[in-house]
């Protein structure tokens, strides 16, 4: 046998592949499950903060810096192990699904709100003003004057970060999610052989290429034009 | 309450253990930083060869890393590699994992900085005489530093949160140093501790950020 034949039988062994593709698949499934769910309660309840912040309650502005400040320093990971071994002692006992998904939830809502209120503060001072004295309420005034600018400026940051915070979910192997790479570990250690992994990472990058790819297309689809 | 996440006695106990994992954070971040910084500049530099032929396969390079999660990659070099008779220590992993990952992203941030120097910059310093090689160094990377500071910055910060991955190939940095207290007191005390200083350590640039990120705005 040759060294790429070998090499070949080691880590793209089709028996092995075979065998743990439906492991592999199931853990495809969790990924985009805990993916979308941190992905739409992450970036709603950061623009619903940024909301808030625009009320300009000084105390209350106070607390979502504190909060966003939090999210943005601690190592994601981190807050999932203080959640997953943490709570338990607290009398809750939230699963690793659970625990990962509020825990990258929280980091892209602290993301995701700092990246809408840099969008809304840079509207003009002048827009609101016109806008108010044209007979637009605060609200309308928000709804149709400010956001749909405050969005333009936010997309191209606001995907990559996404992107990078929803990778996170591979993190949830740590506290036992049966996502795709704690699939392909516990695959790995039963068949002793490393074809599971490469499957997971062959997914991983099925999943994330084209998300990547479109963000790259975003990016200069929505720059400003100078 | 206090008693279970804040339990000073525990705190005591176990803070030789925490202060440890602190310094091999720092330490391992001081490693990481430049080892990414460099991979980055070698991406950017060959970015600014503006030749169909390098451009496509750098452009393939970073969307891979940018699509590969990092844990992934390091489990890949810790796990996977073994099987190829290649057997490297967590250490090793994590300074090749993070050369390769955070080199991408890093790439792409000077990529932009050097091409928001204007072409009229190269040309000035080519003209005075100065090499190919010395017109980047002395003109044009001191700017596209300047310029994307900010996100230099950002990302650092980034790459010093991500040194918690190494608790999964037991380095022993602070995530992992607090678990071993965890598992020695029965208590998420250490967890907590650990948090602490992670938050401690970082605040102060996250600070910084905010005001960095609201003057380019006021700027604009």
């Amino acid at each position: 046998m040759s060294t790429w034949d070998r090499f070949a039988e080691t880590f793209f062994n089709a028996k092995v592949m075979h065998r743990y593709l439906p492991d592999i698949l199931s853990g495809v499934v969790v990924t985009i499950e805990l993916a979308l769910l941190v992905v739409a309660t992450g970036i709603g309840a950061g623009l619903a903060l940024a909301l808030l912040r625009s009320l300009g309650i000084r105390p209350l502005n106070w607390l979502i810096i504190g909060v966003v400040d939090l999210f943005r320093s601690l190592p994601p990971l981190v807050v999932i192990v203080l959640i997953y071994f943490g709570l338990p002692s607290a009398g809750l006992a939230p699963s690793g699904f659970v625990s990962t998904w509020l825990s990258l939830a929280f980091v892209l809502m602290a993301f995701s709100e700092e990246i809408f209120w840099a969008g809304i503060t840079s509207v003009d001072r002048g827009q609101w003003e016109a806008a108010r004295s044209t007979g637009l309420s605060f609200g309308q005034t928000l709804m149709n004057v400010v956001l749909p600018q405050a969005f333009r400026l936010a997309i191209p940051p606001l995907t990559n970060r996404t992107i990078a915070i929803t990778k996170g979910t591979a993190l949830g192997t740590v506290v036992a999610v049966t996502e795709i790479l704690g699939q392909a570990s516990s695959a790995m250690s039963n068949s002793y052989n490393p074809s599971p992994l490469m499957m997971g990472a062959a997914a991983y990058l099925v999943l994330f290429l084209p998300v990547v790819v479109a963000a790259r297309f975003i990016e200069t689809r929505f720059a400003w034009k100078r | 309450m206090i008693q279970t996440f804040f339990n000073p006695e525990i705190i005591v106990a176990s803070w030789p253990i925490v202060r440890a994992g602190l310094l091999n954070t720092v330490l391992l971040s001081l490693l990481v930083v430049p080892l990414g910084l460099i991979g980055g500049l070698i991406l950017a530099l060959l970015a600014s060869v503006k030749t169909p032929a390098v451009r496509w396969p750098l452009m393939a390079w970073v969307d891979f890393f940018r699509a590969f999660p990092p844990l992934v990659l390091l489990i890949l070099l810790f796990a996977g590699l073994p099987f190829a008779g290649l057997e490297l220590g967590g250490f090793v992993c994590v300074g090749i994992a993070f050369f390769l990952n955070t080199g991408a992203y890093y790439g792409e941030i000077l990529r932009a900085g050097i091409d928001s120097v204007p072409a009229g910059q190269i040309e000035a310093a080519r003209s005075t005489g100065l090499s190919r090689l010395q017109a980047m160094t002395y003109v044009v990377l001191p700017q596209a530093v300047r310029n994307v500071l900010p996100d230099l910055l950002s990302n650092t910060l980034e790459v010093v949160k991500l040194t918690a991955l190494g608790s999964v190939v037991a380095v022993p940095e602070l995530l992992y140093q607090a678990r071993q207290a965890q598992s020695l007191t029965y208590s998420p005390t250490p967890i907590v501790v650990a948090a602490i200083v992670y938050f401690l350590m970082l605040w102060p640039v996250v600070r910084l950020l905010s005001r960095l990120e609201n003057r380019a705005l006021a700027r604009r």
